[in-house]
C-alpha cells in the first residue's frame, strides 16, 4: 500500500450499518473492544479481513470497516486459511462462537490450529445457541435446561481451552466480553502473534444464558474468582493480592494458597511461564473454587503454515508452462 | 484438438497395413493389483505412442491396493488399443490378453472372440491358485480354450533366471515379471524399447534393481526374438498413424485438467490456488499439481472436503482463481460452499471426477451419473455453469473453458470429467500456448470506482475486488445481500431481484459459448446426444454405422448448462435422438426439461465404458437407411 493511512480513530473501524444484537448483549462490547484493538494498532483496513461462520458473534464482520466475509456454519477457519495462504500479507481475524467452533466447525477449527496459520480466531462463547434460539451447545454445563433438553443437557462440556492445547496451538489467551481495558490488549497480543492464535471470551447472552459466568465476572467477586497471568510474574490474585497458586507435587494439580498463611511465602508461588505447555494446561481448566485464568495463557513461538506455504512466482511464467506442457517424452511429427 | 488427425495420409495408410492386414491392435493386460499391471500398461503406452501409433487405453483395476493375491475381484487390467489409424476407444474385445495368473484368464475370457492370443504365465496355474480363482478344473488342461490361440509361457521362471545375477530371489524376482512381459509385448508389436529403458534408469536408485528390471525387459524382447513360436507369437508391426503436424504427447485425464489449470491461470495474469482432499479417482489432478507448484499454482491438501472448497473460496475472495476437485461424494459435502460462492458471486472451479455411485460406490469404476447433482443439486435457487469434458486431452481445453466462464461471469463453475478419463491415455498435439486468446475478468483496473457489487450488463459479472485495495472495502458473506450495496436484505423484492438475476447470468453464459456443432453425419435421420467420456466410443460406433449406410450422425455436448443456445432447433432438425449414457438417463432428463425434446434412451451402469458394439446395436435399433440423394 503505497497511500500513507490517515490517523484512524476507534469510530473509523465502525461500519454504516445497524448493529442487530439484542439490546444489553455481549457482542456489543466485544465489538468496541475489536474497534478499540484496532485503532491502537493503526490497523489498515484495506488490509485486515474478518471472516466469520453462522451464529450471532459471526455477524461482527458487518460492523467492522475492513473487509469482511460472512460465510457458513463452522467453516470460518476453513475460508479463512485460505485468505491467508492466498495473501499472507494480510491480518485475518477469524470470528466464531462455542456452537460455530467447537460443533459444526470443530475440525476446521483443530487443523487451523494445528497446522499454525497466522490467524487471530475469537470464540465468543455463551455456552449456548443463540441464534436458532437457545439450545445448549458443546459448553453448555451438564444439567443446562433448554428447549432440547427439557430436563438437563446430559453431555459433557468441551473445555476451549484445553481442546486448543490438545490442537497444538500456540497461542491462547482468555477474556470476558466486559474488560474494556483488558480485552483490547489481549486483541493486539493475539494480533502481533506469529501463528494461530486462539483468544476464547466468555460473552453473555442475555437472553438465554443471561449471567452464566456470573461466578467468574461478576464485579464484586472477580478479584477472587478470576486470576489475570502475566508472563514472568507469580501467580497471584485476590482483592489483597495475598493468593496465589502453588503445585502440589503429589497430585501434579494447582492449589489455592493464601501468603503468610501455614508459611506460605512468595517463593512458593508458581511464576507464570506462557511458554510451557504443561503449565497452560494446568491453568486452562482452572474452574471454581479456583479462580479462572485470565490473560495470554500459553504463547510458544513456532513456524506458521502460512510462512512455510512458500509461492513460486517464476519470473517467465509462460515460458515454464510451455515447458511444462512438452514435460516427458515427445513425439515430434512436425 | 483430436482434429488434427490428416484424413490424407490416413487414406494413404489403407494400402499399407501391416502383415496380418490389421492397423491396429488391442492388449490386455492382467494379473493381481500387487502386479504391476498399471505400470506396465503405462510403459506400453509411451514407447506405443514414441512408435508412432495414436492410441486409447482403459485401465480398469479394483480399489484396494494389494487385494488378495489370486482372487478374481483382485484382477487389475490395463487395455490399450494402439496403432496406424485414428484411433478414439480402448477397443472391445482385445487381440491380445496377457494374464499373469488364473484369475486374471477368466475374469477377462468372456471379452475375447475366437482367435484371440492368449499368452498365460504357465507356472501361476498351481492347484492352490486355481482354487484362489475358484477354479475347479485349468483351463490350460481342458477344452475351455479352444478357440483361441494359446500361448504358455514359464514367465515366472524365466525372470526368475533373468535377474538371478542381480542377487534376486525368487520372490523378488516376481516383481520384475511385468517388465519381462512388457519386453515381450514391445517386441511384437515392434515398438521402441528406450522410453522404458530410460524409465526404469531414472526411477530405480538402487542400482541391483534398476538393473534386474531393465534384464527383465531385455529377456522377455530377446525371448521374442528367439523363441520358436513364430506361427503365432508372430511380430505385428504397426504403421504410424497419419498425424498431422505437431509435436506430440501422452496425456491421461488427470494431467489435461492440471495442465489447463496452469495454462488457465497463466492466460489470465491470475495466481490459481487448488484446494482438495485426496479421493479416488480424483487425487492424481493433486498429485500432478503439487509437482508443477512453480508455474503459478498452489496447492493445498485440507482436513476434508468442506474445507478444500472453503479454502478456494477464501482464495478467490482474497483475488486468487480458487479450484477445489473431487468425487461425488466429496462434492455432496462441498455443496453448501457452493451456495455461498454463487451468493457472494466469486468465481471458483469444482472439478468432478465421477465415479460409479451411491455412496462409497465402486471408487474405481466410472459412471456419469452425477450431472443432476451437478446441474440441480443445491439448495435454493442456485444455479452454476456446468461442463463437461470427452477425452483426456480434451480436458486441457474444457478446463481452460470453464476457468474463462468463471471469470467472466464471477460465478462458480462445474467441470464434470470421470475416471476412465482421469486415468486413461491418449495422444495429444501439444498446443501452442500463445494460440489461446487472454482470459479476461473482472479485476478492477485504475479506472474503476464505485461499488463492488456493480455488474456488468452482458455477463452480470460484479467486481473482483480483493483485500489490499484501499477503494473498494467491503463485505459480504451468504446472508441475502442488497442487490447494489451489497448489505444484508431480507426485501421480498429484492430477493426476487437477486433470484433473476442469479438465473439471468448462468443463462447469459450461452450468449458467450459457440453453437453446437454436429460431430459427424447431417440432419435428418438419428441424432446420438451424448457427453462426457463416452465420446471416443461413440465416434467409432457412429463412423461404422454411417459407412454402414445409416442414416446417423454424432453430437456430443461440452456445455451442460446452460445448453448451447441453438440447440433445440439443431435437434429439431432430426427424426430421432437418442441419448446413450452410463447412468440411468440424466442428460435425457435434461434435454427433456429444458427443449421438451422426445428422447430414446441407451443407458449402462456396470462400471465399464460402452463397447463400440453396444451401441452400434442400439443405433441400429434406431436409424434408418440413408436415402440416395433423389434429383428431380
Amino acid at each position: 500500500m503505497s497511500e500513507a493511512v490517515r490517523e484512524l480513530t476507534f469510530k473509523d473501524y465502525a461500519t454504516d450499518q445497524e448493529v442487530r444484537w439484542c439490546p444489553g448483549c455481549g457482542d456489543y462490547s466485544i465489538l468496541k473492544a475489536v474497534h478499540r484493538a484496532l485503532a491502537d494498532a493503526k490497523a489498515d483496513p484495506a488490509n485486515t479481513v474478518f471472516v466469520s461462520g453462522i451464529g450471532c458473534s459471526s455477524r461482527l464482520p458487518y460492523y467492522v470497516e475492513t473487509y469482511g466475509f460472512h460465510t457458513i456454519h463452522g467453516r470460518a477457519p476453513a475460508i479463512a486459511t485460505g485468505v491467508k495462504l492466498a495473501n499472507p500479507a494480510l491480518d485475518v481475524w477469524v470470528i466464531t462462537g462455542d456452537g460455530d467452533g467447537l460443533s459444526i466447525g470443530g475440525n476446521h477449527l483443530l487443523h487451523a490450529l494445528r497446522r499454525n496459520v497466522n490467524l487471530n480466531i475469537l470464540m465468543l462463547n455463551n455456552e449456548i445457541y443463540g441464534l436458532t434460539k437457545g439450545q445448549y451447545s458443546p459448553t453448555s454445563r451438564i444439567g443446562t435446561e433448554s428447549p432440547s433438553s427439557p430436563h438437563g443437557s446430559l453431555d459433557t462440556p468441551v473445555q476451549p481451552g484445553l481442546f486448543a492445547i490438545g490442537a497444538g496451538a500456540t497461542f491462547i489467551a482468555r477474556a470476558v466480553d466486559i474488560d474494556q481495558k483488558g480485552l483490547p490488549v489481549i486483541l493486539n497480543e493475539a494480533r502481533n502473534h506469529v501463528g494461530a492464535a486462539f483468544v476464547e471470551i466468555l460473552q453473555n447472552c442475555i437472553v438465554y444464558n443471561a449471567d452464566v459466568f456470573d461466578d467468574v465476572v461478576a464485579k464484586k467477586t472477580a478479584a477472587d474468582t478470576q486470576i489475570h497471568v502475566v508472563h514472568g510474574e507469580p501467580l497471584v490474585y485476590g482483592k489483597a493480592r495475598d493468593k496465589g497458586l502453588r503445585l502440589n507435587p503429589r497430585t501434579l494439580a494447582l492449589e489455592a494458597v493464601t501468603l503468610g498463611v501455614d508459611g506460605v511465602t512468595e517463593a512458593d508461588i508458581l511464576v507464570h511461564d506462557e511458554t510451557n505447555p504443561v503449565l497452560a494446561q494446568l491453568l486452562v481448566t482452572l474452574r471454581a473454587p479456583l479462580p479462572v485464568a485470565m490473560g495470554v495463557i500459553h504463547r510458544r513461538q513456532a513456524p506458521a503454515f502460512d510462512q512455510s506455504f512458500v509461492e513460486h512466482k517464476p519470473a517467465v511464467r509462460r515460458q515454464r508452462v510451455r515447458q511444462l506442457l512438452h514435460k516427458g517424452n515427445i513425439l515430434d511429427r512436425r | 484438438m483430436r482434429g488434427c488427425f490428416d484424413a490424407e495420409a490416413q487414406v494413404a495408410n489403407m494400402g499399407s497395413e501391416s502383415r496380418s492386414g490389421k492397423l491396429s491392435y488391442v492388449v490386455r493386460f492382467a494379473g493381481d493389483s500387487g502386479d504391476g499391471i498399471q505400470l506396465q500398461g503405462q510403459q506400453f503406452t509411451m514407447a506405443s505412442a514414441l512408435g508412432g501409433n495414436d492410441l486409447a487405453t482403459l485401465p480398469d483395476f479394483p480399489a484396494e491396493i494389494r487385494a488378495p493375491a489370486g482372487t478374481r475381484y483382485g484382477v487389475s487390467a490395463f487395455q490399450i488399443h494402439f496403432g496406424g489409424e485414428r484411433i478414439t476407444s480402448p477397443g472391445d474385445t482385445p487381440d491380445v490378453l496377457i494374464a499373469f495368473n488364473p484369475a486374471a484368464l477368466v475374469v477377462n475370457l468372456p471379452q475375447l472372440e475366437p482367435g484371440a492370443l492368449i499368452l498365460v504365465d504357465e507356472q501361476a496355474f498351481t492347484e492352490q491358485r486355481l482354487k484362489r480363482a475358484d477354479l475347479d478344473r485349468n483351463p490350460l488342461e481342458d477344452s475351455s480354450l479352444a478357440t483361441f490361440e494359446v500361448v504358455r509361457i514359464d514367465i515366472s521362471r524365466l525372470t526368475e533366471e533373468a535377474v538371478k545375477p542381480f542377487g534376486m530371489g525368487a520372490k523378488d524376482s516376481q516383481r520384475c515379471k511385468n517388465f519381462w512381459a512388457l519386453g515381450l509385448m514391445l517386441w511384437m508389436f515392434d515398438q521402441p524399447r528406450d522410453p522404458t529403458v530410460a524409465w526404469i534408469e531414472r526411477r530405480f536408485a538402487n542400482e541391483a534393481l534398476r538393473n534386474a528390471n531393465l534384464a527383465a525387459l531385455n529377456a522377455g524382447h530377446a525371448y521374442g526374438e528367439t523363441a520358436e513360436l513364430t506361427r503365432v507369437l508372430a511380430q505385428h508391426p504397426t504403421p504410424a498413424a497419419p498425424l498431422a503436424r505437431a509435436e506430440y504427447r501422452t496425456i491421461t485425464g488427470a494431467e489435461g485438467v492440471a495442465l489447463g489449470l496452469l495454462a488457465a491461470g497463466e492466460l489470465a495474469d491470475t495466481q490459481v490456488m487448488f484446494c482438495s482432499y485426496p479421493i479416488t479417482p480424483a487425487s492424481s489432478i493433486l498429485h500432478h499439481l503439487a509437482d508443477l507448484e512453480d508455474a503459478g499454482v498452489s496447492t493445498f491438501q485440507a482436513e476434508d472436503e468442506i474445507a478444500a472448497i472453503c479454502a478456494a473460496i477464501g482464495a478467490s475472495y482474497a483475488g486468487r482463481l480458487g479450484v477445489t476437485s473431487s468425487s461425488g461424494p466429496g462434492i455432496a459435502l462441498k455443496t453448501e460452499a457452493m451456495g455461498l460462492a454463487v451468493a457472494a458471486e466469486l468465481p471458483l472451479i469444482i472439478v468432478n471426477s465421477q465415479r460409479a455411485g451411491p455412496s462409497t460406490g465402486m471408487p474405481t469404476k466410472t459412471e456419469q451419473s452425477d450431472l443432476y447433482q451437478a446441474v440441480y443439486g443445491r439448495n435454493g435457487d442456485t444455479p452454476i455453469p456446468v461442463l463437461a469434458t470427452r477425452s483426456p486431452g480434451d480436458c486441457f481445453d474444457t478446463t481452460i473453458e470453464a476457468v474463462r466462464i468463471a471469470l467472466r461471469h464471477m460465478t462458480p463453475v462445474m467441470l464434470l470429467t470421470d475416471g476412465y478419463i482421469a486415468n486413461a491415455s491418449e495422444l495429444w498435439p501439444i498446443p501452442d500456448i500463445d494460440h489461446y486468446p487472454p482470459i479476461a475478468s473482472t479485476k478492477p483496473t485504475e479506472n474503476t470506482e464505485g461499488s463492488v457489487f456493480q455488474r456488468d450488463p452482458s455477463t452480470l459479472g460484479r467486481v473482483w475486488a480483493a483485500p489490499g485495495d484501499r477503494r473498494f472495502v467491503y463485505r459480504v458473506g451468504g446472508i441475502e445481500k442488497d442487490i447494489e450495496t451489497g448489505n444484508i436484505s431480507y426485501d421480498a423484492a429484492n430477493h426476487q431481484a437477486m433470484t433473476d438475476m442469479r438465473a439471468a447470468k448462468v443463462a447469459s453464459v450461452a450468449d458467450f459459448i459457440p453453437d453446437q456443432v454436429i460431430e459427424q453425419g447431417s440432419p435428418g435421420g438419428l441424432a446420438v446426444v451424448a457427453w462426457g467420456s463416452t465420446y471416443g466410443t461413440l465416434h467409432q460406433a457412429v463412423l461404422e454405422s454411417i459407412r454402414a449406410g445409416l442414416d446417423v450422425a454424432q453430437i456430443h455436448l461440452r456445455h451442460l448448462n446452460p445448453l448451447p443456445g441453438n440447440l433445440g432447433e439443431l435437434l429439431g432438425r432430426f427424426h430421432t435422438v437418442l441419448v446413450p449414457e452410463l447412468n440411468t438417463g440424466q442428460l435425457a432428463t435434461l434435454l427433456r426439461d429444458r427443449l421438451l425434446v422426445r428422447v430414446a434412451q441407451l443407458n449402462k451402469v456396470t462400471g465399464q465404458p460402452f463397447t463400440v458394439q453396444e451401441v452400434r446395436q442400439a443405433i441400429q435399433q434406431h436409424a434408418r437407411p440413408r436415402l440416395k440423394e433423389v434429383r428431380p
